[in-house]
């Protein structure tokens, strides 16, 4: 049997071991997967650099969905608006039930040379006035908090964000 | 009425809640016996009342009454009776009444069950119940009240949510709640057991059968909400990640960590500081997983509403429950001396390290998810952790975890031999390799280490059933016959163990699925994942509350019936998913819109992606084979004390 010194040393080195590698693993996947959520405005103020993913969020603009199909898959264009700059997003896939015109999206993507957002994926979440929190306040800071969805959300009803 | 007498009786129950505590907590110190008999009564009373409140708020929902909000707002009676039941607490305020009940429901367990302990103990645990019950009841009637009325009431309701219109969700949340619930018990134990300041092997054992039986839950309903997403949403995904959902997982992580070292406790007496701080952390996660769901802190699908009342009041809770337990356990800390010693090689040791990872991993899942939320409070910098965060930590994270959970079980208790063991896990060990090497050539590294880690740990699971039934010594009929005479508690936890590697091998699996997202018109096909897909035909059909258009696929003389269902009331549609398992390979298809007239549709073949529920299931069931042996018999401890 160890000595309770002994034994104290390799509990204590175990747990250097599993916490001192979870926060290895943390630092590490928090610098190559952490994601900005940008409004249209902070886009187009300061674009990101080509190819670095991050969430584009805002209302689809009224008249610039086109959709094109080449062969089975689909490939769907439309401009992410705050209300005082858009950006045009192109994305390939499925688009969820409650994306529209008019409707709050977040997508996720990185900028690309020309100036288009490839969007990689698109989130639309369920419920017709359901507003994406992120989309609400890019849209509040924006002022352009559109009646349709209800009263603005006051401070208070987005948590204690503020 | 009723709702009035449901109103009445949730009042009655903070009242009764507050009594137990006070009796409960302060009968033991003036050693009066007749304080010590009420506490029981106190609890099955309280239980009666938190019935009676929960029963007239069904009512109102199968009765359909429309002057109480909470129905009006989440019902109408278009919805089918089964919906209108489930509805009840489907939303926010109905399921924090569900949640009181599941924790009165706790007390009326222990009340009745916990005959065998000692009066003093038995008098704690149903006061700290009684304490968490009054803090949880008087958030209800103040300020999440689900007895609301309204008048003029409104011509019908507003219907449930489409989404939630599942029998997967309508057993999905009480499921899960009484798994996180559950948790109250094993935390009033620690916390009765700081107070009289023992902890003991008999601490252990009492100790255990309550977190096992709401591990089984908890492992069923994350199961349960896994299966139901992947289902529903219609994205062919099991696991977002997503806040809600890890907050279930947290306190899976820890009360994984608690079962396997209240064992500790049980047969050697060390370990007693991190059984008792697992048995806090797993409550008070618990906890923490209501406050993410409820508060709206947390930016997630499941939010229902978002009130800053109701945030505070249980961030208030919650920091007096984890704050005091933590100060007691402070307090308390020189009773928790260990009294067993053990060598590096043991299944001590062993169980150290599940103990040490599982912690880690629930520390990163908890940064990577509270992370973004409070940054966003105090900076006003918005950031996002997803999928690919979690991925990167958790992965390896579980490395350990699954090569100790192999060796761990063959270690005997104290001082192990190695040779022995590492003659044991040969076959497991040959097994992961040969897998691995094959799947190497075929496919990435992750891919083929995750199958290799599922077939390490189902191997090494039957290697240890199958030593303990001496398999190697006896006739295989004489095997089996032992193997059926073993100890239920082993056999529990080697299934636990194998559904454990099944589920590993199912989320492996996974990352070999083929998808693709097509456009066909009627009589069309498209060849996806090795199948051949044809579109025959697209219908109307109708519904209860909506109506449908149903796509018909042919799949190599399979036929599947993905469809959209488009709910009126709500201005809603749904797309749900068709899916075709042989027990191995799902075809996934989903009927995702229609655009000109033909069907854009989701094909996707996911391989083993019915063995990450199976597992599920089999660790569950495990555990409640193993609740069953005798000596585990809630409240029956083989010792008595005087």
């Amino acid at each position: 049997m160890l000595k309770p010194k002994t034994r104290r040393l390799y509990l204590i080195s175990a747990l250097l071991l599993g916490f001192g590698g979870a926060t290895a693993f943390m630092l590490v996947g928090f610098s190559s997967s952490l994601t900005y959520f940008l409004s249209p405005r902070q886009v187009v103020a300061h674009a990101p650099p080509v190819g670095e993913t991050f969430r584009l969020g805002g209302i689809v603009e009224t008249g610039t969905i086109q959709a094109t199909q080449s062969g089975e898959s689909l490939t769907t264009r439309f401009d992410v608006t705050d209300g005082q700059a858009s950006v045009p997003v192109v994305y390939t896939g499925i688009l969820p039930d409650l994306f529209g015109a008019g409707q709050g999206v977040v997508t996720i993507g990185a900028m690309t040379p020309g100036g288009v957002f490839h969007a990689k994926e698109v989130l639309a979440k369920h419920g017709s006035t359901y507003m994406p929190r992120d989309v609400a306040e890019a849209l509040k800071k924006a002022g352009k908090w559109n009646p349709k969805f209800g009263p603005a959300p006051g401070p208070d009803a987005l948590g204690s964000s503020s | 009425m009723i709702p009035e007498l449901g109103h009445f009786a949730l009042a009655l129950a903070v009242a009764l809640a507050v009594t137990q505590a006070v009796v409960g907590l302060i009968g033991p110190l003036l050693r009066d016996p007749r304080a010590l008999a009420a506490a029981p009564l106190l609890a099955v009373s309280q239980f009666a009342a938190a019935a009676c409140a929960f029963g007239a708020l069904v009512w109102a929902g199968v009765v359909s009454d429309f002057t109480v909000k909470n129905i009006a707002d989440f019902s109408s009676s278009k919805v089918p009776l089964f919906y209108r039941i489930s509805g009840v607490w489907g939303n926010h305020d109905g399921s924090i009444l569900l949640w009181c009940l599941i924790l009165s429901l706790c007390g009326l367990a222990v009340a009745v069950a916990g005959g065998n302990l000692p009066a003093s103990l038995r008098a704690r645990v149903l006061g700290v119940l009684g304490l968490v019950s009054a803090g949880f009841l008087l958030f209800t009637l103040t300020v999440s009240n689900p007895f609301t009325r309204i008048w003029p009431p409104p011509q019908n309701g507003m219907g449930i949510n489409p989404v939630l219109q599942d029998p997967g969700l309508a057993f999905h949340p009480p499921m899960l709640y009484i798994g996180y619930v559950g948790f109250s018990v094993a935390f009033a134990f620690a916390i009765a057991a700081l107070l009289e300041g023992r902890v003991d092997a008999a601490f252990g054992r009492w100790v255990r059968p309550w977190a096992l039986i709401s591990w089984c839950f908890l492992t069923g309903g994350i199961a349960l909400g896994s299966l139901w997403s992947y289902y529903t949403l219609g994205w062919g995904g099991y696991w977002f990640w997503d806040p809600v959902e890890n907050a279930s997982l947290l306190p899976w992580l820890t009360g994984t960590a608690l079962l396997h070292c209240a064992i500790v406790v049980e047969k050697r007496e060390a370990l007693k500081a991190w059984t008792v701080l697992f048995a806090i952390a797993t409550f008070s996660l618990s906890l923490t997983g209501t406050f993410l769901v409820r508060s709206g802190i947390l930016n997630s699908v499941h939010s229902f509403a978002a009130s800053p009342n109701q945030g505070l009041f249980i961030l208030a809770l919650l920091g007096i429950t984890i704050g005091g337990s933590l100060l007691l356990f402070a307090i308390r800390a020189p009773v928790l001396a260990a009294a067993g010693i053990y060598a590096p090689l043991s299944r001590e040791s062993a169980l150290v390290l599940n103990n040490v990872f599982l912690g880690a991993c629930t520390a990163v899942v908890f940064t990577g998810t509270l992370y973004p939320p409070l940054l966003n409070v105090f900076t006003g910098v918005q950031i996002s952790v997803g999928a690919p965060f979690f991925n990167e930590t958790v992965i390896p994270l579980s490395v350990p975890i699954i090569l100790t959970m192999g060796a761990g079980p063959l270690l005997a208790w104290k001082r192990a031999a190695l040779a022995p063991v590492l003659r044991r896990l040969a076959l497991a060990g040959a097994a992961a390799l040969l897998l691995l090497i094959a799947m190497t050539a075929n496919t990435n590294l992750i891919t083929a280490l995750g199958l290799a880690g599922g077939a390490w740990v189902i191997v090494s699971a039957l290697t240890d059933l199958a030593t303990r039934a001496g398999i190697t010594r006896v006739s295989p009929g004489a095997a089996f016959a032992r193997l059926l005479k073993l100890p239920r508690a082993q056999v529990g936890a080697a299934l636990g163990h194998l559904g454990f590697g099944v589920t590993v091998l199912g989320i492996a699996g996974m990352t070999l699925a083929s998808q693709s997202v097509v456009v066909l018109s009627p009589g069309q096909s498209v060849k996806v994942g090795g199948y051949n897909w044809q579109l025959e035909s697209i219908t109307a059909a109708p519904g209860p509350d909506y109506t449908q258009h149903i796509a018909t696929l042919h799949v190599d003389g399979l036929v599947l019936h993905p469809s959209r269902r488009f709910f009126s009331a709500q201005k809603v549609i749904t797309s749900d998913a068709a899916i075709h398992t042989n027990g191995f390979v799902n075809l996934y298809a989903v009927f995702a819109g229609e655009p000109n007239g033909h069907a854009e549709l989701r094909l996707d073949v996911h391989p083993l992606a019915p063995e990450i529920w199976l597992g599920g299931l089999i660790m569950a069931l495990g555990g409640f084979f193993s609740l069953s042996d005798r000596r585990l018999r809630v409240g029956a401890p083989a010792r008595r004390r005087s």
